[in-house]
Order: C-alpha cells, then structure tokens, then sequence
C-alpha cells in the first residue's frame, strides 16, 4: 500500500483538514530544533485524541509504513526529523489539561500540553511541575517525556522519568495500553521507566500521568561574578563539600555573557569571566541557613560581584539571561552547534579547559552555558558555514568535545538526546552488546521497527537474530539498507544538511 | 543422556565457569525446591561463564542475595542453578565530590551505608541491612523517605547485567545526567531476577541530614472519623511546604486508633522550626496528642516474612494519597466481612500501605479480603498485591479466577505472582514480550513473574 492510498484512511480518522498532503505545508514539518536535518514527511496527520492515534498507528502498522510523533518541534536532537517515506503524527491537538488531584499531587494532561501549561494548571493549589527545560513556554509534555528532559532545576527536583508516574500509550501495533498507573508502585516490569527517555522510539504516549511538586515556601537565587571559569567552579565544589544541593547552579562564560546581554540585556557582571547562578529552595528554616553559608562560600571563592533576589519578579529578571543564552549566541554567529555532553562535576573544571584549547587551536569558538551542579554542558560551538571549512571544523571541535565527555566517564547527552544527532557516537559510549542489549527492548515493542526507525540506535537490530552467529554479510547490508558502523567510519550522513 | 550423567556434566561446566560451586542443600530451598547446584561468582566476568554454562545446558537460575524475600510470591517452577551474589560485595568506587558510588550487587545495604557516611553521604533507602543491592533493586524495595527521594529506580544511574545467554551489558553511566540510549537499570529494577542478573550498580547520593526529628499524632474514637481525621492528617503533611522526608501511618488493629507520624531532616535549627510548625499543623486537624520525638516505636519500613511471621500474608496496597480514606474504610470493612484482624502501616503519605494478616487465616477469607479492598481502588489508579502467603492460601488465590483482570497470569513488581495474587496489570503483553528477548529460554528465575 502506498502512502497516497493512506489519505481517505487518514481522513477518515482524524477529519478532513487534520491531514495535510500539500507540499509546501509539508515541509514545515521538515525538522524540529537541530535545523541541520531535514526530511519533509510524506504526510502529516493531526489526531485530537487517542483512539484516532491508534487507528493512525494501526494503519501504518498495516501498511508497513514508518511514523514518526511530534510534539511542540523544539527537540534539539532531531527525533522529531520525519521519514521521506512515512507518516508525521503530530500531537499538539491533544493539549487538554485532564485533570488535576492536588491531594494526590498528579494530574493527567494530553501529550501536546506545553511544559509550563503544566505549572499554571497547578499553580493555583500551590503546586508546580519540576522538570523545567528552558524551552518550557512551548515544549510538549510528550516531548518531554520521549527525551526525559531535564532543565535547571533537576539537579534536585530530577528529571521527566522521576514526575511521570503513569502514561497510556499506543504501542507500534496500534494497541491501547497503560504503562504505570499514577502510583509509582510499579507492578511486575517498570516499563514506564524504560519508555520514559526512549526518543519516540517504542511508541506514543497520548495520556501523561505527571507528579506535582508542593510549591517552596521561599526561593533565594544568588548572582556571582568571577574573574574565571575556575574560579567560579571553585564556588560550586565548595557549596556541594558543605552538603547543600541547591535548586540549580548553572554557569555562564563570557562568551555567552555577551550574547545574553545583547539579546536579552539582562545587566550580568561586565566583563566577568564567569557568571554563576545559585538558586535555593525549601522550607524558609533551612534556606535563610543554607543561603548564609552559600553566600560565604561564593565570597571566599573571589566573587567580583554579588546580587541576590528571592520576589518572583526579580528571580524572573536574573534567570532570563541564562534562558535566553542559547537563541542568544546566534547573534554572534551565523550558524552553532550545540551539545549536550556531562562530565563528572569534579572533572568539570579539566574538560572547561579542554574545550577551551580546542577553541584556540582551531580558531572555533564556543560559548560555555552549563548546569554545573550536575556536570551538564552546553559548549555552543560557533561558526560562520560562509566561510570554507568552517562547518567541518566545528563538526571536529563538537566531537572532540564529546570524546572528552566520555574520556572522563560522562555521557555524550545529558537531556536533549540522541535522537539523529548522536547515534553515531554511540558505539564510542556503550559496546556493540550494550547497544545489542538495549535493542532487545525495542524488538519487543516493535519488532517491524515502523516506530520512529533510525533514531537512537547507529545500526539497527533485527528483531529475532541471534548476534555474532553470522558469516556472510547481514541481507539488510546487502540490501543498502543497514550499515554496520565501527570506529573510524565516517560519521552517518544525516537525511539533509544545510 | 540419564539426568545423573548430564548432571555431572552440568557440574563439571558450572566449575569450569565459576570456581565456588556447591551442591544445593536442604536449606537453599526455595519453597520445595531444592537447587542442584550453589555457584558464588566474584566478579561479573565469572558471573558472566556461569550463567553461559548454564545456557548451554538448559539449566534455570535463580539470584540470590541475602535470600530474605527468597519466600514472597510463588516459588519458582524450576531451580536447577542458585547464583549466591554474597562473594561480590564490594563498593567499587565513591566518587564523594560527584555524590555517586558504584556498588556490586551483592553488597548489603548497611555495608554500603557505613562505607558512605564516612564522607556523610548515602543511598537514600530506607531497606533493612542485610539485604543486597541486587534483591533491593530486583524487588524495588524503599522505606519511609520514598516520599521525598523515590524508590530506587530514582537512585539509580547505572548498571551492569548479565543476560540469560552470559552476554555482559551495561546501561546508563556514573554522571546522573544521562539520557544517552534506553534504561535498562529501570527495566531490571522490580524484574525478581526475571530478566537477567545484576551484577553492578551506580547510585546518586544525598548528603546525609545533620538532624531529623519524628512528630507523631495519634487519632482514636470512632469511624468513620478516624481514618477521615488520619487521611486528613497524612496529605496535610505529605503536601505541606515544610517538606516531610516520610509520611508514615500506623494501624495495628482493625477498627482501632491510627498514628501518624512524619519525618523532617535537614539542619538542627531548621528541623527544630519544622517539627514546631508541623505539630502545629497536625494539631490544629484534630484535637489529638502530637508530640515531636524519637522515631515512634512502630516507625518499621519493609515488614518481614521471616521466622514466626512466615505464615502471615502480607498485602501491598498502593493507591492515589485522595484515596486513603476510602482505602482505610475498605480495609476497616474486609476486616469486618471476613473476620481477619489485619495490621495496617507503611508510606501512606506516598500512597503505599502494607496489610498484614495473620497467620492461619483461611485462604478462601483472605481471596475474599484482597478482592473487597481491590474494588476499593478505581481501576487503573492503584492496586492491592499480595507480596507472600503461605501455601494454602496462595492456593485459595490462584483459584480465584475473577480477580485477574486479564487472561492468565499477572505479577506484582518483583514477586511472583498467579491469577490471583495482583489482579490487573497494565502493559503485561509488553511485559511477556521483554521477558521473550531477554529470556526467551525461560530459565531466568521462572515462575516468579509468572506468564505462562
């Protein structure tokens, strides 16, 4: 069956004017956040609730055709890049808040719910959602919970995975199911956790169960300036040896200062090195004595220049530059990579330097954001793709980079995910049984590999094979349609790269 | 081939691959089965030739770590190889800086916590000492704080498993920041072994609370303002911004008074400032006596099975906290319709209670208590499990063919389970499909989440 004897099916389902098959229109779907891969989808269906995504599914599963989900298209990892011969089942129709149990502290939304509706459905029992990615105005809870998006405030609130209790989702097959059941209590295989952060891959949520989080009685957020990057990290080790796990603690460079500044003009220390950003949360007994000793800590390290502010307002005014920082570096350059690569917090201050002799020795720069409380960086790696060689050589950089994150036992994704972005350093993180161990999971949900295929995975696994028992080439290599990738390869060639 | 000759055979492999082997004894039984063989790997490369070995001669194994809930759920159908994880005990590496340590899974929980409080940190799991990482991961076992640090899929960064077949893998890392692939640490935490064996794990730490203080409440007089007072109570606390680490209840008779007692950590100052607020709070519910104390007598965690309480069955009801009125009036009323006398307790304030009967209980009354405090909780919103029952009562369970909500079988996290023992089970298809990758001999501890 081919993708244009979909259509009636499809209109059938989702109601005419939910389909799109336009080319033009098509093509707005071509990528999600990470704009260097492109695909424009085949055809693109708009659902309105989870029984019209089952049969969508249902269809393709039929059909052997492949689909993609997407939610709010923020993604930086590109799981959202459609497939040129599959179908594009976007979620943002579904955005119902469903019902909030401020007793319980849950609430169950649709998955095309932005992140931060989920606070202001909560807000008014004095509750709000942890996991606050920096895309939160427009992100989907879907997307959330595919990526298991983190944000500055995980260090100590967690991740998606650890708010989401419960999701009903539409297996490969077309099937209805629930994975959890609101509790966190699981019962028999916590499916719920291995689905949560599996890029799109192992089916589609349509119903999210999410845990709320009481609101603090006070937040203090404390701006520091620094002459250097060390100095600044020197703060933070200090404030985690004396036991405190602030709310977040992220770190500017001055690159980055500079960007955020021109963008946004959010008054950060001129000139500073580094700008650092604590914030504290809890019962005001325990904040007013961690903030003393916070502040003693940040002074001792040789802060240039030190604001606090604990009114919404103010707080809103301080934290605008740091989420303002990645949209803002494109005003210092016509194109950026950025990374997602964590460290070891110890090893932070090393890598810092690193990234930095990798700059100057190949003319690249990059502006450091990161969530130093956790090691999670986002090294913004900048260039101009006018000028010859320059896109390749920040490809270098931005791998190297990577390299180093693994060299010093991190990871080469800390929230944004793999997705098309990074399969092909997977096999440089985790061994070919790792990976092969990994798959088995996915085999069980979707032994046709028709849900989201080619994302996460380098090579994929056919479902049923016995590894390493094989002597001729694999058929699929035969056939063009596997490569099996090993150190040194080249890396994949993305769907498109502009 | 006589079973005697290719068990000798079996031996012989299961030497060649692990160089601690023993023949089962009576006490390594694991309901009526004894094992034939004990194998004590140490380390994941032994653990890795022996669970091979045992491929190549179709044997089933069984983990073991400290065997304290060996006794829950239903005993295994077959149990030809025990692997005693009691020799990989070590912590690897505590990387106090990074608040993260790694751990091998056959290291008991009070080890680990020495080991880590000497640079004041820890795994914040309330589980009794002598378990082992592996059995607390595989059962998904917490405390009290569950309620404001999670169960140990929360703590957990990183693992190391062996596969049916010996292939060794590992998932996640040592940063906690890390969505790079699929988790299988979360698939195998609450697995019982089904899937294959733990051998390594990586925690997140906290700092341990330089102070900690119990406020305790307790409610008397008659239903149903009891247990409405003590519901009100527990998601008072357990929502309140004073951030309680544990919400726990208690209720050792039926119909009888019910206390409440909350957790509160942090600095001496500051804990001393909560616990005056929360009494506080507690009080101005109900005029009932608070005090602000040592842990309250009854402040247990996990009830145990063992020794004289291995003829009790022991029930784990898990409900949205909205709920915990109607589930304590439900528990009040199967009590009464069945004559039990349960005991009642554990992390209400995270939607968890523990319902222990006593020894003797006739199956078919206990089948009947299960289903009357299952109807209890909407559907989908909760579950009530039995975690271990002795023999005729698991018998009166499995008969009882309407409670299973779908055909067959159904499992409760990290315990065996047959019709009757959980229920419904959301996602079990998905279930039966990851046991068939990653087992699809079915020699990975079968019978314990039972499918067939």
């Amino acid at each position: 069956m081919t993708i244009s004897s979909l259509v009636p099916r499809m209109t059938r389902i989702c109601g005419p004017g939910n389909v799109v098959t336009d080319p033009l229109e098509l093509r707005t779907y071509e990528c999600d956040g990470l704009t260097s891969h492109r695909a424009t989808p085949a055809l693109v269906v708009l659902p309105s609730d989870a029984d019209q995504v089952a049969a969508v599914v249902r269809e393709c599963a039929a059909a052997g055709i492949p689909f993609v989900a997407r939610g709010s298209g923020t993604g930086l990892s590109g799981g959202a890049v459609p497939r040129e011969d599959g179908v594009l089942i976007v979620m943002s129709k579904m955005r119902r808040v469903l019902e909030v149990d401020p007793v319980a502290r849950r609430a169950i939304v649709e998955p095309g719910v932005t992140n931060l509706a989920v606070t202001q459905a909560a807000a008014p029992h004095g509750l709000f959602y942890a996991p606050d990615p920096s895309s939160q105005v427009v992100c989907s809870v879907g997307g959330n919970v595919a990526e298991n998006s983190g944000g500055a405030h995980c260090l100590k609130h967690g991740f998606t995975v650890n708010h989401v209790t419960g999701l009903e989702v539409v297996t490969p097959s077309g099937e209805l199911t629930w994975l959890g059941d609101g509790t966190g209590v699981p019962l028999g295989y916590d499916l719920l956790g291995a689905f949560t952060g599996s890029e799109g891959t192992l089916g589609i949520a349509t119903k999210v169960v999410v845990k709320l989080t009481v609101a603090p009685q006070v937040v203090h957020l404390v701006l520091a300036g620094y002459a250097t990057l060390a100095d600044g990290g020197r703060a933070v080790s200090d404030i985690i040896a004396a036991g405190i796990v602030p709310a977040a603690i992220e770190m500017m460079d001055a690159l980055s200062i500079e960007a955020a500044e021109a963008a946004v003009a959010c008054g950060y220390p001129q000139g500073a090195g580094a700008v650092l950003l604590v914030e504290l949360d809890g019962p005001a007994a325990e904040v007013e004595a961690e903030l003393a000793t916070v502040m003693k800590l940040i002074e001792a390290a040789g802060a240039t220049e030190v604001r606090t502010a604990d009114d919404p307002a103010q707080r809103f005014a301080i934290w605008k530059g740091r989420k303002a920082a990645f949209a803002a570096v494109g005003r210092l350059a016509p194109a950026y990579i950025v990374q997602d690569g964590v460290v070891p917090r110890t090893a932070l201050g090393d890598v810092l330097a690193r990234i930095s002799a990798l700059s100057a020795s190949s003319g690249i720069r990059v502006a450091n954001v990161f969530h130093a409380g956790d090691g999670n960086l986002h090294p913004l790696v900048l260039y101009n793709d006018a000028v010859p060689g320059e896109a390749e050589r920040a490809e270098e950089v931005s791998g190297a980079i990577l390299d180093a994150c693994i060299e010093y036992g991190g990871s080469i994704t800390g929230e944004h995910g793999v997705g098309v972005d990074k399969s092909r350093y997977m096999p440089r993180m985790f061994s070919d049984d790792d990976l092969d161990t990994m798959q088995l999971l996915r085999c069980a949900f979707d032994p046709a590999s028709l849900c989201n295929p080619g994302k996460v995975f380098p090579t994929p696994r056919l479902c049923g094979e016995v590894p390493g028992h094989r002597r001729a080439p694999h058929p699929a290599v035969v056939a063009g349609q596997a490569a099996v990738s090993r150190e040194g390869d080249p890396p994949h060639p993305p769907m498109e790269i502009f | 081939m006589s079973a005697r000759v290719s068990a000798a055979k079996a031996g012989k492999a299961l030497a060649a691959a692990c160089d601690n082997v023993r023949p089962g004894a009576a006490d390594d039984a694991v309901g009526a089965v004894v094992p034939s063989f004990v194998a004590a790997p140490s380390s994941t490369a032994q653990a890795s030739a022996l669970l091979r070995a045992c491929a190549e001669h179709d044997l089933a194994v069984l983990p073991r770590g400290s065997g304290s809930r060996l006794s829950w759920g239903v005993p295994p159908a077959r149990c030809d190889v025990v692997v005693d994880m009691l020799r990989m005990g070590a912590v690897i590496e505590h990387a106090a800086g990074d608040l993260v340590a790694r751990v091998q899974a056959g290291a008991r929980m009070a080890d680990v916590a020495s080991a880590l409080a000497t640079a004041g940190q820890e795994i914040a799991l309330d589980v009794p000492g002598p378990a082992t990482i592996g059995g607390v991961l595989a059962d998904a076992l917490a405390g009290p704080r569950r309620l404001r640090y999670g169960t140990p899929r929360d703590l957990l960064i990183g693992i190391t498993v062996v596969r049916a077949d010996g292939t060794v893998a590992h998932s996640g890392g040592k940063v906690v920041k890390n969505v790079a692939g699929y988790d299988i640490g979360k698939l195998f935490t609450g697995s019982a072994g089904t899937l294959g064996l733990i051998t390594e794990a990586t925690f997140r730490l906290h700092p341990r609370p330089a102070a900690r203080a119990w406020v305790t409440a307790r409610v008397q007089g008659t239903a149903p303002e009891v247990t409405t007072m003590a519901a009100a109570m527990v998601a008072a606390a357990a929502n309140s911004p004073l951030v309680a680490s544990a919400v726990e209840l208690d209720r050792p008779a039926p119909g009888g008074p019910i206390s409440v007692g909350v957790l509160l950590e942090g600095s001496a100052d500051g804990v001393a400032a909560r616990a005056r607020e929360m009494e506080g709070l507690l009080g101005s519910l109900a005029q009932v006596p608070v005090s602000v104390a040592a842990p309250p007598d009854w402040w247990a965690g996990i009830p145990t099975v063992e020794g004289g309480a291995a003829e009790h069955t022991l029930m784990r009801v898990s409900f949205w906290v909205s709920r915990l009125g109607g589930v304590l009036d439900a528990i009040d009323a199967a009590a009464r319709e069945t004559g039990l006398r349960p005991a009642v307790g554990g992390s209400a304030g995270a939607g968890l209670l523990y319902v222990t009967l006593p020894g003797g209980a006739p199956g078919e009354a206990v089948a009947r208590f299960a289903g009357r405090v299952r109807a209890a909780i909407p559907a989908g919103r909760g579950s009530a499990a039995v975690l271990a029952a002795p023999e005729a009562v698991r018998g009166a369970l499995a008969g009882t063919a309407g409670l299973a909500g779908t055909a067959g079988l159904a499992g409760t996290a990290g315990l065996a389970g047959t019709a009757g023992l959980a229920g419904s089970v959301p996602g079990l298809a998905l279930m039966r499909a990851v046991k068939d990758q990653f087992d699809p001999g079915h020699r990975m501890a079968p019978g314990r989440l039972t499918w067939a």
